[in-house]
């Protein structure tokens, strides 16, 4: 158990170390730092000069070296754009992208399982014909698309909820939150719906083929066979075998759901990594797309972490050996 | 006591109403192990699904009765229906691995079904389990009781499902194939248990099985069922020792007997083996022509396989598991070698090391004078990956399902250049299927459009397309049904002796074997046990082991015979 974490963890540097030099790499031939950095009246020496002055003389290896070491220690760098540290700009940007992540995971998992679950129960019922013709709906429309819809619909023929923006945010120690107001989850709904839309619909059908999988199982069937009320049957015994592998993909999932906030945050100016990001290629501001790159590549580690600690949790097969 | 009278199941299709079982009479009275049996298909399974409620969808009950004592099991309302599972019928799947939940304890699952039945606290239902689980034989049960299923092994599975069936005191218990998954020394205690139950609890089996053996040992009555019709009832003595219907008798024909060697099955219907025709002569005649080469033997020694166990510490690496331990075999050119074993003694392993699947840890094999490569230090094109072929267990997966079997058999004849020329390699695959007793206009369709038998004849036509000189059998008909497996049987024998192969027969029915070998190896957690001519070895084993095996197998009692042979 402990040797299976051990090996995740050491898997994870060498991802960590490779996305690292992803990131390097494009600090190292997208473009002339220094060209970026200085205007045209600067003389050739003094290019140089700085040049030297910035390391970027020096050989490859030691550049990377110096990057992974200073990023261990918290050291992001500075924004060509803003002049400011990066790390400043990711941490004033990370809680609106996390939130809004996590409130479309659990709207999703709210949604999708309960959908899956009872469409996997009544396979030929009308209700389960029905969810599953407008999931299809779902995935089909692309995500832009449910953002401007649902700013239509609620935003501006209903006026119900505000169309873009984050607000009514506090600030609890560093991160600033949209979770204690009621207008700061007026403004957080729409994008995390539209956010939450695909990743519910996958959530449904994907515990909807394992549940209809695991019922025709022959402990399921057994358990039927001895009368084991049918209520537990299907919550106690298939759910949880269901969720087995469906936790995998919800996991990585949630990774995408992170990194592909993009087109959400930009759709509903929500203030998140995303937009940073976008904003980041309009300016070529390497620094910070170099070091959202390695941030993203960080939760993709940490979720399948999570993901891997959670099957352990539930799969006594893999808890426990011989007694 | 369980009365069925006139049942009959159909199940909706496309096509009209496929009827799976009619005009089905049974009783079965408080403690009578009451035996089911019939090859696949025959519905077996359907008349224990009908009577416990549990008919797979969109099948129904088309008419008939079935009451248990004075309730009538027809009328019950789903609920009711629902109620009556567990309580007063209940069930045993065939393969305990998969009949319980892996995500929860003995213990969970115990209690839950006692609590759905009872009104009885934890603590009682707890102790009641433990109880129970003492009684069915599993030592340490307060203990044990909070394990998870994959923590028991395989008949210790089997156990607790049957506690779980018998946890609520039922009156009927339909075991379905109980025994079927498990090796036979597990499988003679499964059979005890149910035989001590029956008689103790008074409660009533359905024991559905094709395994004739089984329900010679423990059945009080019998029914012969073939394609969804009752053939033969009456008390298992009767029934198994003097056959009234055909079908029983030729189906106890198709039976291997342990206690002697019969040179052929009688098959009814069986289909012309060994080229009556043309086309049959052009394949044997160029089979013939690929064997004028000598006889080849095969000689292992001390061949030993290990398999690296999981690792659980960083710091020290885990003892490799030993799948065979210095095994030293030898095959005489131009027989049979039986090799039996129970499940995990390492017989497959060994097939894999000889056809060069799995890398012996040490240890020399040779075939005829030549050396054999280990594993993967082997190279594609080694003479050895033509002569030495396979047949697989399950024809089910051994053959590619989106391949005709004209292109899986034209396929060695190519690859190992025996025939360039398309047309000729097509002829000669017609051939092929006409030599193992198949049309040849199968040679169009697919695997899915043959049944198990008809598959494991294709399989044996591409073994014999590569001109091999050694043919490992593996399991080749633990898949099948008794008379297919008779047919299958004879037909291997027919050609070892037409074209003098090599065979490593490998099974875990002794009396298949005893049927099949000159020479048998029994295997026994990766060690020989013993090595014998089959008839010395059969009738006079030597070690413990081989005896135990022999006396396990479930076999008819000499003095009822009154088989036609």
């Amino acid at each position: 158990m402990v040797y299976f974490i051990l090996k995740r963890l050491v898997q994870s540097v060498f991802v960590m170390l490779a996305v690292a030099f992803l990131a390097f790499s494009l600090f190292r031939f997208v473009g002339d730092p220094v060209s970026q950095m200085t205007g045209v009246e600067t003389s050739v020496a003094d290019q140089e000069k700085l040049r030297d002055d910035l390391g970027l003389n020096d050989p490859f290896v030691v550049q990377f070296y110096r990057f992974t070491t200073d990023l261990l220690q918290g050291d992001f760098g500075f924004s060509y754009r803003t002049r400011q540290p990066v790390a400043d700009m990711i941490a004033d940007r990370i809680p609106a992208t996390l939130e809004l992540g996590i409130v479309a995971l659990l709207i999703s998992l709210i949604v999708g399982i309960p959908a899956g679950v009872y469409t996997a129960l009544r396979p030929r019922g009308v209700a389960t014909q029905a969810i599953l013709m407008t999931t299809l709906v779902g995935v089909s429309i692309p995500t832009f698309v449910i953002g401007i819809m649902l700013i239509f619909i609620f935003g501006v023929q209903l006026g119900w909820l505000p169309t873009f923006g984050r607000s009514g945010t506090v600030q609890i120690g560093g991160w600033e939150s949209s979770l204690f107001t009621i207008e700061g989850w007026r403004s957080l709904l729409l994008p995390a719906i539209t956010l939450g839309v695909y990743q519910l619909t996958l959530t449904m059908r994907l515990v909807r083929a394992e549940m209809m999988e695991v019922m025709r199982s022959d402990y399921i069937r057994f358990g039927m066979a001895r009368g084991v009320p049918m209520g537990r049957l299907h919550y106690r015994h298939a759910l949880a075998n269901t969720m087995v592998p469906v936790i995998t993909i919800i996991g990585l999932q949630f990774g995408g759901v992170i990194a592909f906030s993009i087109v959400t945050e930009s759709v509903f100016q929500w203030p998140g990594m995303g937009l940073l990001f976008l904003e980041s290629i309009r300016f070529v501001d390497i620094p910070v797309m170099g070091v959202y790159l390695v941030v993203i590549a960080f939760f993709f580690v940490l979720v399948n972490l999570v993901v891997d600690l959670l099957y352990v949790a539930i799969d006594p097969r893999l808890r426990v050996r011989d007694v | 006591m369980l009365v069925i009278k006139d049942l009959a199941v159909k199940f909706p299709s496309r096509f009209g109403d496929f009827t799976a079982i009619e005009d089905v009479d049974m009783v079965i009275r408080p403690g009578e192990i009451h035996g089911l049996v019939g090859e696949s298909g025959a519905g077996k399974s359907t008349v224990g699904a009908a009577v416990i409620g549990l008919l797979s969808s969109p099948g129904y009950i088309a008419g008939g009765e079935i009451s248990l004592g004075d309730t009538d099991l027809r009328t019950l309302t789903p609920s009711e229906a629902h109620a009556v599972r567990g309580d007063r019928i209940s069930m045993i799947f065939q393969d305990p691995q998969t009949s319980l939940n892996p995500l929860m304890t003995i213990e969970d699952q115990l209690i839950e079904t006692i609590q759905a039945h009872s009104d009885v606290t934890h603590a009682e239902a707890l102790k009641r389990a433990v109880d129970l689980l003492e009684e069915i034989g599993i030592k340490d049960a307060a203990k044990r009781i909070k394990a998870y299923p994959h923590q028991f092994s395989g008949g210790m599975r089997q156990r607790v499902v049957i506690a779980l069936a018998i946890c609520t005191d039922p009156e009927l218990i339909i075991a379905d194939e109980p025994t079927t998954a498990l090796d036979v020394a597990v499988q003679s205690q499964v059979l005890d248990l149910i035989k001590r139950l029956a008689r103790d609890r008074d409660i009533a089996f359905m024991l559905i099985t094709h395994d004739i053996g089984v329900i010679a040992q423990v059945a009080d009555r019998v029914t012969v069922m073939r394609h969804g019709k009752v053939m033969e009832s009456g008390e298992t003595r009767q029934v198994l020792g003097a056959p009234e219907h055909p079908y029983t008798r030729a189906l106890m024909d198709a039976v291997p007997p342990l206690d002697r060697r019969i040179d052929r099955f009688r098959v009814p219907e069986e289909a012309p083996i060994a080229g009556d025709g043309p086309t049959g002569n052009l394949a044997e005649d160029w089979l013939l022509e690929g064997q004028r080469s000598d006889l080849l033997g095969l000689k292992l020694t001390d061949l030993t396989v290990t398999f690296a166990a999981p690792r659980t510490s960083i710091f020290r690496k885990p003892d490799p598991y030993v799948a065979l331990d210095n095994v030293s075999l030898t095959v005489r050119p131009g027989t049979i070698m039986g090799l039996v074993g129970e499940s995990g003694s390492g017989k497959s392993t060994l097939a894999k090391a000889i056809t060069g699947l799995v890398s012996p840890a040490s240890g020399e094999m040779r075939l005829g004078d030549a050396e054999l490569p280990y594993g993967k230090t082997r190279s594609r094109y080694h003479p050895s990956r033509q002569l030495i072929q396979m047949v697989f267990q399950d024809p089910y997966s051994s053959l590619n399902s989106r391949h005709r079997i004209g292109d899986i058999l034209e396929e060695p004849l190519w690859f190992y250049g025996f025939v360039t020329e398309r047309a000729e390699r097509r002829r000669l695959a017609a051939a092929m299927l006409e030599l193992v007793g198949m049309a040849p206009d199968a040679i169009d369709k697919y695997p899915h459009q043959f049944s198990g038998g008809q598959r494991q004849r294709i399989a044996v036509a591409r073994a014999l397309l590569a001109r091999p000189r050694f043919l490992i059998c593996d399991e080749p008909t633990s898949a099948l049904d008794v008379s297919i497996q008779a047919e299958i049987l004879n037909l291997l024998k027919d050609l070892q002796s037409t074209f003098g192969l090599t065979i490593l027969f490998i099974s875990h029915n002794l009396a298949v074997v005893r049927q099949m070998a000159d020479d048998t190896a029994v295997l026994r957690a990766g060690r020989i046990e013993e090595v014998s001519s089959t008839e010395n070895l059969y009738e006079n084993p030597q070690a413990d082991y081989t005896r135990s095996l022999l006396s396990l197998t479930p076999v008819m009692p000499k003095d009822w015979v009154a088989r036609g042979s």
